[in-house]
């Protein structure tokens, strides 16, 4: 019998860590016990069991930039980081405001077979802002996150208009809330170091004003909404209010959000550059705090690849962005270390409820589908190479605690130790 | 010192060595042959990405007073008009065999990416508004020419601080000098956070006018910072402008600075820009020496480290 066993980890339900071995057969969870035996034997060593990562917030670059990343090679670094599905963002060239737009990210991401790469659709037509992208095509091909990311929804009778339409059947409006007029011309977040270096700055109103404008119209609509990549305390605090009054409003921050503030553009490393940009280190503990108490209730991303030309130019020329799918766990684990529930909470299962992925994010249980992150806390490291095309991130180099020890698709050991299998056969 | 980059962080000891090599150099060009041997056979490229008129000239003027020859790139129907990245555009120079590099360029830190880019020293000559370090040099030696140091000396900056790289210089270079520095501006061109800025502000010019013993104007940069910062050129100029009825009211001794290029009539009447005690073109002169000052320091080879 062609079967795997998961061997002396620590598996993760939502009760806690229980050790225990994990025996998968046919893309399922079969057996839950000790000493099983398999026809391929993975050694945990301790390391945490739990279920497999979901993405909220990738850039695959495919179609139409595939110079920067492709279906395949960002499919290879999710698998790396340990991810079993990913969503991936509509920025592409075409935007991805079409049924047959969709399907095809879809597809691919099933004939590379190392992720489901789920497509998220744009809220307007080539994400222009102006009248709405084809939701109902968009929805038939299984897109449930609509988000014109990249660019905010800015005008609000539009964004009404989509949250109406997409309320009824619980779609999620995914903001990318950057206000365009106040961010306009800023490069980094307004504050000393900008100040400093005599850069044009975007303020962290250019996010907060959007978001409160936001909530309202989710009170109006009654629609699910997410804020994406959440950046100023600001933005935390309007979201654990919209909470406790009750309303479908979620939040994601990204790794780069909770390990950097704005003290790292000062030598204006274009691997710091990102919108919306690292902000001050109060803005950065609240989201640590975000994270931990549940208001933030999902890391995503915001993996960003743009090819080495593109980025070795001054930090004002360099597109927005960096890649992190491969060591995003290690990087929350190292500067916002969470208990192994709420680790895998954010990283897991919250995202794949937003995501309405009901194969994902579920439980170490018998019965359930084999998507696995096998995680070691403790493990500490260097990263020092990458399997995205892309190499912007500035995570190569940086000393990490915690690493994605295997990654289980489907039944299927996809990636080991940082290596996606199909380059190790 | 590989590179000269900013005057923040810089020490007291290091401006005082460039200084102290600039007044060498002042004596030198005052010689009827103002020239010296010292970077005979090596090639200095100013390669100024934004418009310059006057900085660029100095620099060559220095590297020539130096026996160095210049090489000269600007922007117009450059590469870079065909696509080229600016750092191809670099390493292209450098590969023609040149020794240094003096680099303007509008985004901040490029000179930065330059100096990681090539193997020789690079010279910030305007970056954006963040750093123009040879004008703090050249601004401090005028001051301290005039006063004999910079130690304890009121200075004023007035104006446009928030978008000017000669501000972030000269508030950097001046306080590590001794100075007591005070902005002076509307709320809309001071910076946008004073957090690191070695200096005091005040929007009040008339409140601290009779104290200074150096009032440093900034030109008026109408073509920076877009939108409406202050109402109109004539407030403007009733609140921050260096008018006689100002100038008459400064102590006897003190004297007035500007970067240039000057708007007369804005933020600098024109008897004043005329009087005695506007070392304007003192600031230009000593410009040349300055950078002669910094040129040998990294391109010398003279010195240990």
């Amino acid at each position: 019998m062609n079967d795997l066993v998961l061997s002396g980890g620590n598996i993760v339900t939502e009760d806690g860590v229980v050790e225990a071995d994990v025996r998968i057969a046919d893309g399922t969870i079969v057996e839950i016990g000790s000493a099983l035996e398999a026809s391929t034997l993975v050694e945990c060593d301790g390391a945490w069991i739990g279920p497999g990562f979901v993405d909220l917030h990738t850039h695959l670059r495919e179609p139409g930039q595939e110079w920067k990343e492709d279906i395949e090679s960002g499919s290879a670094a999710a698998a790396a980081g340990g991810y079993s599905a990913v969503i991936a963002m509509p920025n592409t060239d075409p935007a991805i405001d079409a049924g047959h737009l969709a399907r095809f990210v879809a597809d691919r991401g099933r004939s590379v077979g190392l992720v489901d790469v789920v497509p998220a659709g744009a809220v307007s037509m080539a994400r222009a802002g102006e009248q709405l992208a084809h939701i109902d095509e968009l929805w038939d091909a299984g897109v449930r996150i609509f988000t014109d990311d990249g660019d905010a929804v800015a005008d609000a009778a539009l964004l009404r208009q989509a949250m109406d339409y997409l309320a009824g059947r619980g779609g999620v409006i995914a903001q990318h809330a950057v206000d365009p007029d106040l961010a306009a011309g800023g490069f980094m977040h307004e504050g000393a170091v900008s100040s400093r270096l005599g850069m044009y700055a975007i303020p962290s109103q250019a996010e907060d004003t959007v978001i409160a404008r936001d909530i309202q119209l989710v009170e109006l609509t009654g629609a699910r909404y997410h804020v994406q990549h959440v950046s100023t305390a600001g933005a935390v605090a309007m979201v654990a209010a919209a909470k406790a009054a009750g309303l479908a409003v979620t939040a994601e921050v990204t790794p780069h959000h909770l390990a950097f503030d704005d003290t790292a553009v000062a030598a204006t490393d274009p691997n710091y550059k990102m919108m919306p940009p690292l902000r001050s280190s109060d803005d950065r503990d609240a989201l640590r705090q975000g994270l931990v108490d549940g208001t933030i209730d999902a890391v995503a991303t915001d993996h960003a690849p743009h090819a080495a030309h593109e980025k070795d130019v001054p930090f004002e020329h360099a597109p927005n962005g960096i890649i992190g799918l491969e060591w995003a766990a290690a990087v929350v684990n190292t500067v916002t270390p969470l208990d192994p529930v709420a680790f895998y909470s954010r990283m897991s299962v919250t995202p794949a409820e937003i995501a309405q992925l009901p194969d994902h994010g579920r439980w170490v249980a018998v019965g359930n589908p084999a998507h696995l992150a096998v995680f070691d806390p403790d493990h500490r490291w260097t990263p020092g190479r990458t399997v995205s095309r892309s190499g912007n991130t500035p995570y190569l180099g940086m000393p990490l605690t915690g690493r994605v020890i295997a990654t289980v698709y489907r039944g299927t050991v996809t990636a080991r130790d940082g290596a996606p299998s199909m380059l190790t056969t | 010192m590989n590179h000269f980059l900013t005057t923040e962080g810089v020490s007291r000891e290091e401006l005082t060595a460039l200084l102290d090599d600039a007044d060498t150099f002042v004596e030198v060009l005052g010689r009827p042959i103002p020239k010296v041997p010292a970077l005979r056979g090596k090639t200095v490229a100013t390669m100024f990405f934004e418009p310059s008129t006057r900085t660029k000239l100095s620099f060559e003027k220095a590297a020539k007073a130096l026996s160095a020859d210049t090489m000269s790139f600007s922007p117009g129907n450059s590469s870079l008009s065909k696509g080229e990245s600016l750092k191809d555009t670099v390493l292209t120079i450098e590969a023609m065999g040149t020794d240094a590099m003096v680099v303007r360029h509008k985004a901040t830190g490029a000179p930065w990416r330059v100096a990681e880019w090539v193997d020789q020293p690079v010279l910030n000559a305007g970056d954006g508004a963040h750093q123009h370090p040879t004008q703090a040099l050249l601004d401090a030696l005028t001051i301290r020419r005039r006063f004999g140091t910079l130690d304890g000396l009121r200075i004023g900056i007035v104006g446009d601080v928030r978008h000017s790289r000669v501000a972030r210089s000269d508030v950097f270079a001046f306080s590590t000098l001794g100075a007591e520095v005070t902005m002076i501006a509307p709320r809309t061109l001071l910076p946008i956070n004073g957090d690191g800025w070695p200096a005091a502000a005040t929007e009040n010019f008339d409140d601290v006018l009779s104290e200074l013993d150096v009032v440093y104007l900034l030109r008026v940069q109408a073509e920076r910072g877009g939108a409406s910062v202050f109402p109109s050129l004539s407030e403007y100029t009733n609140r921050y402008g260096m008018t006689r009825e100002r100038f008459s009211r400064l102590k006897p001794d003190t004297v007035v600075l500007h970067p240039g290029p000057m708007n007369r009539g804005v933020e600098i009447a024109a008897e004043v820009a005329d009087d005695e005690r506007s070392l304007i073109l003192e600031q230009v002169a000593n410009g040349v020496a300055v950078r002669m000052a910094v040129l040998f320091r990294l391109m010398g080879g003279e010195h240990d480290e």
